[in-house]
């Protein structure tokens, strides 16, 4: 340990085990100060080894550090790396930085909670493992940090571990993403027996030379490896564990759930862009899934009533756009906008968190309505989320929303239906978004008198997170402003190049045509397409649901049967139940009571019983009948000598293969 | 003297101590007690002692002993260790320490008699650990039957006589198969040399024809397999585990099993390296077998002692399959795995024997919402099933992955199918812990379970140390069983006369067959040449 590099993951470590240790012992003001205060300095520290970052010239800018040899097996060897490039600083101050506002706003949130010391010994915990996530500086490494977070997830989601919803979710959590993980692990097995090594930055190096672009191996490889990101990253057709996630505590979600570790997947692809890259099939797929799932969760987002659950649908919503991105190799894109929406996907989710601490636990929106006057704060930062998420121009959302949609467009990956799909998703965010605030903030107050006279805005541990964020979620995406405004250089785009740099040496070999100009016209006119029609999805929700929210029920009547089928979210995990899980069991049932009991044990003990019979007959022969015994005798002797004869012969029947 | 004494010691000492248990009075139950606890106790600090005078990377045996026995048999007293001993012997005596330890209080009936059977049998595990001379290793592998057949019988659940018949029968089956065939191997050895022997070293040098090699191999096979157990030669297994008392399956499952897997890599590679081979791809489909049936059967269990014992069965299928993976990595990953295999199960048994004691039930139904009542109980609970699902950082994941790593490179399809018996390790074992720890209290019997005690605690600390330090650390055992893995590949390589089975195992060439023209890197060469060295290193 040269630099302070690894602190940063272990200083949470450090506060989880202080915290798990102490659980109960310690009071909640000390807990809270352990758990908030690691992360702050891990904070403090990714900031300052950005700056040691940038402070070297662009194309070296790496610095890694070696904790120790973790494993060496035969030629087989990993190291505790830790590798900090500008990918990887991004991710650690997104982490950490978002962290740290989450572990404030639970101080408030989780105040009046027993397992108060639980539950920052876990999110300390999950900051270790989503460090040592992005800060790995091989496959290896990365898979303890992804395992870690899946780890932690399970644990959170079922926090209240009372709930047999919430334990019931988490255990779902944790298998579905050890269905990717499955993947993952043979992704990583086959990119090790070819390159000979795990380390990111060899594969890097040597993939291109080791691969043919497009031949089976690669794409396998790279297959398995996005079926581990597609569990992680809730993506189809692994996406079912994100929604049910939402049982966990509301700071979890938007830790958890929305801001970091489900964006592991993408962080994946881009850490891994070079052998993407060199598979174009894969990249189709990619893009397809994204772009499928992006759809199909808006869809769903439309009809929820659960304030937490439009929010779940929206991030997978959302993680679907970050994957179009990386489909069409804008990986760039693709991180981008995992970054704004971070920031505005956390405040949604923390302010969703408030409203549901005023609203004394309720997280039904037809029970809310008129708070605005109630939680001002809230309000306004969820205001600017909402604006963030649908794109209006100037602020985050829109900069890393026009990214993707302009290069799945434009790339040599990209196709205009990629960019079809993705504006429609575009409009369906911004009506199921306004359709939230003004459910929820708006119109008449429904609740019941008890809770509404309960009605407060949120405490100043919370409140404050929430304002810091939505400056962020306005300025986060200043750093990324396309080229076409002001012709001024994309700082994100360019600080991630030295990052994208054997990638697209690789895609300029694939590429037959030189670059083609920039148009700048078409993307001026995309930009202004979505922008309107943006609009008029906004006109529509605020006809819905603002001006005549009785008007609600009837899009509903008239498409009963769609309805129904969104409303239930495409009966995805009744068809899983039926198919795969409920046939699983029977199976293994029929393994036990069939296989195991009835034809293995019964062969034995009829073995058993089969001896006893024998013996049975045998005694019969005990007749003392000189005759007899002559006989069995003369048998006996026949029997004896023709094996004699048979083993002089060898034992070399065909069976066995004659070796000599 | 300590260099040629300690592995007489280690291995009579238990037997010592036994005998002296039948010095004290039956009803002296306390005397009796501690006088087992510190056999046990010394028997472990010898055992770390030997850990720490043995002499990493190298290859010979090392703490000989040979004097002649019964000269005219040509029996010898030839004991010895290499890093595959070492670590189970250590293992051994820190898995029987805490078994003991943990019986203070649950054991009651006839104490004496007890005490005397873990002992014995601690002999006589340590013995076939360090045996090196056949007739030796048999008189061991048969001693080890005695006790359990006791422990189970006497002291087991409800159903302990059919339990410890079945497993007498299985486990004397298979012995009297490997006795005709030790015999054999005797006789053939003398035909070629004119020596008698029972020397293991010496009979590696035989040189079957592959027709008889193939018998005598399958004899000993079946013995091991029966132990493994591989499938279908299991059905003991969740029986014996069940009816045994707590003590009993923690020493059943993590030492008895391994004698199996002991046994293939000790005597089956090394002596009848064509055969192992030839039968390599039959093992390794059993093993598959096992990996995924054991996790289906595991998944429906209602007992939580015989989903144990289950996920044994897929667990042990892992260590095979690492086995006959016939690569560095495979097996390494196995013996680690073995050693994983033991702390993990020894835990689980020994949780599940704490929840047994204070409810008397191990119905998954009887349980659930533990977790409030019994807060360090589930913390231990979930950290011993967090190591068994294999999470990185624990033991579980590094043996493992190695043996995934390995069985891929010998074949991507037995990598991709061992690799499904991580998804349903997760479902089979989370599954059980959500019922049994989370959820509300649903039977009024559980309302007031006491949490874990001080003794108990304590029995469970150092399993868990272990769990993390070998998650972490785990180039301290890699290193030690380093020469040992080498020096039995190497024969088994050596004698391989069947070159399509090796192309498929060095095999990169195979994998990268659409890459005809692509140059082959640095790192590859390296990778190449440090498995070279280690090999040749060990001749």
């Amino acid at each position: 340990m040269q630099t302070v590099l690894p602190l940063i993951a272990l200083l949470p470590l450090a506060g989880f085990i202080i915290n798990i240790l102490l659980v109960g012992k310690l009071s909640k003001k000390v807990a809270a100060i352990i758990g908030c205060g690691t992360v702050f300095v891990a904070f403090l520290l990714a900031i300052k080894v950005f700056f040691d970052l940038s402070a070297l010239p662009a194309d070296s800018r790496v610095i890694s550090d070696t904790l120790y040899n973790w494993m060496t097996v035969g030629g087989f060897s990993v190291d505790f790396t830790f590798l900090l490039d500008p990918l990887s600083a991004i991710m650690i101050l997104v982490v950490t930085g978002v962290g740290f506002l989450i572990h404030i706003y639970s101080i408030g949130y989780m105040a009046y909670d027993e397992g108060f010391g639980r539950f920052f010994a876990y999110l300390n915990l999950f900051m270790f493992s989503m460090l040592v996530l992005v800060l790995g500086s091989n496959f290896l490494m990365m898979f303890v940090g992804w395992e870690g977070v899946g780890l932690c997830s399970y644990l959170l989601i079922g926090f209240w571990f009372d709930r047999d919803s919430a334990t019931e979710a988490g255990k779902k959590a944790f298998v579905v993403n050890r269905i990717g993980d499955f993947g993952f692990l043979l992704g990583m097995f086959i990119i090790y027996w070819n390159i000979g090594s795990l380390d990111f930055q060899t594969i890097s190096a040597l993939a291109p030379t080791t691969f043919v672009i497009g031949g089976t191996v690669i794409t396998t490889a790279t297959l398995l490896l996005f079926l581990g990101a597609t569990g992680k990253s809730a993506q189809i057709p692994l996406f079912v564990w994100l929604p049910d996630a939402m049982e966990g505590p509301t700071p979890v979600s938007a830790l958890i759930h929305a801001a970091t570790m489900v964006t592991a997947g993408v962080y994946m692809l881009a850490r891994t862009s070079t052998l993407f890259v060199m598979a174009p099939t894969t990249l189709m797929i990619v893009a397809i899934i994204g772009a499928a799932t992006a759809l199909m969760a808006a869809t769903i987002g439309l009809f929820q009533n659960d304030i937490k659950r439009v929010l779940a649908y929206s991030t997978v919503s959302q993680l679907g756009y970050m994957f179009m991105a990386c489909g069409v190799a804008a990986f760039g894109a693709g991180i981008f906008h995992l970054m704004t929406h971070a920031f505005f996907k956390a405040l949604l989710f923390m302010g969703a968190g408030s409203v549901i601490h005023g609203m004394s636990d309720e997280q039904d929106m037809r029970k809310m309505g008129g708070l605005k006057k109630y939680m001002p704060i809230t309000f306004m930062t969820m205001l600017i989320a909402t604006l963030a998420i649908s794109g209006l121009p100037g602020i985050s959302g829109f900069f890393s929303k026009d990214e993707i949609l302009w290069q799945t467009f434009s790339s040599d990956y990209g196709h205009p239906a990629l960019w079809f799909v993705g504006m429609l998703t575009a409009l369906l965010t911004t009506f199921y978004m306004f359709r939230l605030i003004f459910l929820t903030f708006f119109g008449k107050e429904r609740m019941d008198e008890k809770t509404k006279a309960h009605l407060h805005e949120s405490p100043k541990s919370m409140t404050t997170p929430l304002i810091v964020l939505a400056i962020l979620s306005v300025i986060g995406g200043w750093i990324g402003i396309p080229k076409l405004f002001f012709g001024a250089t994309n700082y994100f785009e360019h600080w991630l190049e030295p990052v994208f740099a054997s990638s697209h040496r690789v895609m300029q070999t694939v590429a037959q045509q030189a670059e083609v100009p920039h148009d700048t016209s078409i993307e001026w006119g995309l930009m202004a397409i979505t922008t309107i029609l943006s609009l008029g999805a906004f006109g529509l929700a605020v006809r819905f649901y603002l001006k005549k929210p009785e008007s609600v029920a009837r899009p509903r009547e008239s498409f009963s049967g769609v309805h129904r089928l969104i409303y239930n979210k495409y009966f995805v995990d009744e068809i899983y139940h039926k198919l795969v899980i409920r046939p699983l069991h029977l199976f293994s049932i029929f393994l036990w009571k069939i296989v195991d009991v009835l034809i293995i044990d019964g062969l034995i003990n009829g073995g058993a019983f089969l001896v006893g019979g024998i013996s049975r007959v045998v005694r019969l022969a005990q007749s003392g009948r000189l005759t007899s015994y002559v006989t069995v005798f003369t048998v006996g002797v026949a029997l004896v000598a023709g094996t004699m004869v048979l083993l002089s012969y060898g034992f070399d029947y065909p069976l066995f293969g004659a070796n000599n | 003297m300590f260099e040629s004494q300690i592995l007489t010691w280690l291995t009579f000492l238990p037997l010592a101590g036994a005998f002296a248990l039948l010095l004290v009075k039956k009803e002296n139950v306390k005397v009796i007690k501690a006088i087992a606890i510190a056999t046990a106790g010394i028997e472990m600090l010898l055992s770390f002692a030997l850990y720490a005078s043995f002499d990493v990377g190298v290859t010979r045996m090392q703490f000989v002993i040979n004097l002649p026995w019964v000269e005219q048999f040509g029996i010898n007293y030839h004991l010895g260790i290499d890093g595959l001993s070492l670590l189970l012997i250590v293992m051994t005596t820190i898995l029987t320490f805490l078994a003991i330890l943990s019986s203070w209080r649950s054991v009651t009936k006839s104490v004496r008699g007890y005490y005397f059977s873990m002992l014995f049998l601690l002999t006589g595990m340590i013995g076939v650990f360090v045996a090196l001379d056949l007739f030796v290793f048999y008189v061991f592998w048969e001693v080890m039957l005695v006790p359990m057949y006791f422990l189970i019988g006497i002291w087991g659940g409800l159903k302990r006589i059919y339990a410890s018949i079945k497993f007498v029968l299985f486990t004397m089956f298979g012995s009297l198969l490997m006795l005709v065939a030790l015999l054999y191997i005797y006789f053939a050895y003398y035909t070629q040399t004119g020596v008698h022997t029972f020397d293991l070293i010496a009979l590696y040098s035989l040189n079957l024809p592959f027709g008889a090699q193939s018998w005598v191999y399958l004899a000993f096979a079946l013995a091991f397999a029966i132990k493994v157990p591989i499938w279908p030669l299991h059905t003991w297994l969740p029986d014996a585990h069940v009816q045994a008392p707590t003590a009993g399956s923690v020493i059943l499952a993590g030492v008895l099993l391994k004698m199996g897997t002991y046994g293939f890599l000790r005597i089956c590679l090394p002596m009848f390296p064509e055969a192992s081979i030839h039968y390599a791809p039959l093992m390794v489909g059993l093993a598959l077998i096992g990996i995924v049936y054991g996790a289906f059967v595991a998944m429906v269990q209602k007992d939580i002692k015989s989903l144990v014992a289950f996920s044994s069965v897929s667990h042990m299928g892992f260590v095979m399959l690492g086995i006959f993976a016939l690569n560095t990595q495979g097996m390494q990953g196995a013996v680690l795995q073995m050693l994983n295999h033991g702390i993990t199960t020894g835990a689980l048994f020994l949780i599940v024997g704490m929840i047994y004691e204070r409810r008397h039930t191990r119905m998954i139904s009887d349980f659930g919402g533990i977790a409030k009542v019994m807060p360090v109980f589930s913390a231990f609970f979930l950290i011993a099933t967090l190591s068994s699902i294999g999470l990185p950082l624990t033991n579980g994941f590094v043996g493992e992955f190695m043996i995934l790593l390995g069985a891929f490179k010998a074949n991507w399809i037995y990598g991709t199918i061992a690799a499904t018996g991580v998804i349903l390790a997760a479902i089979y074992m989370l599954w059980m812990f959500q019922r049994v720890i989370w959820g509300k209290i649903t039977h009024k019997e559980n309302e007031n379970l006491k949490d874990l005690t001080g003794l108990e605690k304590a029995v469970l600390i150092p399993l868990v140390v272990l769990i993390f330090w070998i998650g972490l650390a785990p180039n301290a055992m890699f290193k030690r069983m380093e020469p040992a893995v080498a020096n039995i590949l190497h024969i088994v390589r050596q004698a391989d006369n069947a070159p399509e089975f090796f192309s498929a195992q060095d095999g990169e060439e195979e994998f990268n067959q659409d890459l005809a023209n692509t140059p082959v890197d640095q790192q590859l060469n390296q990778s190449q040449e440090n498995e070279h060295q280690s090999e040749t290193l060990t001749q």
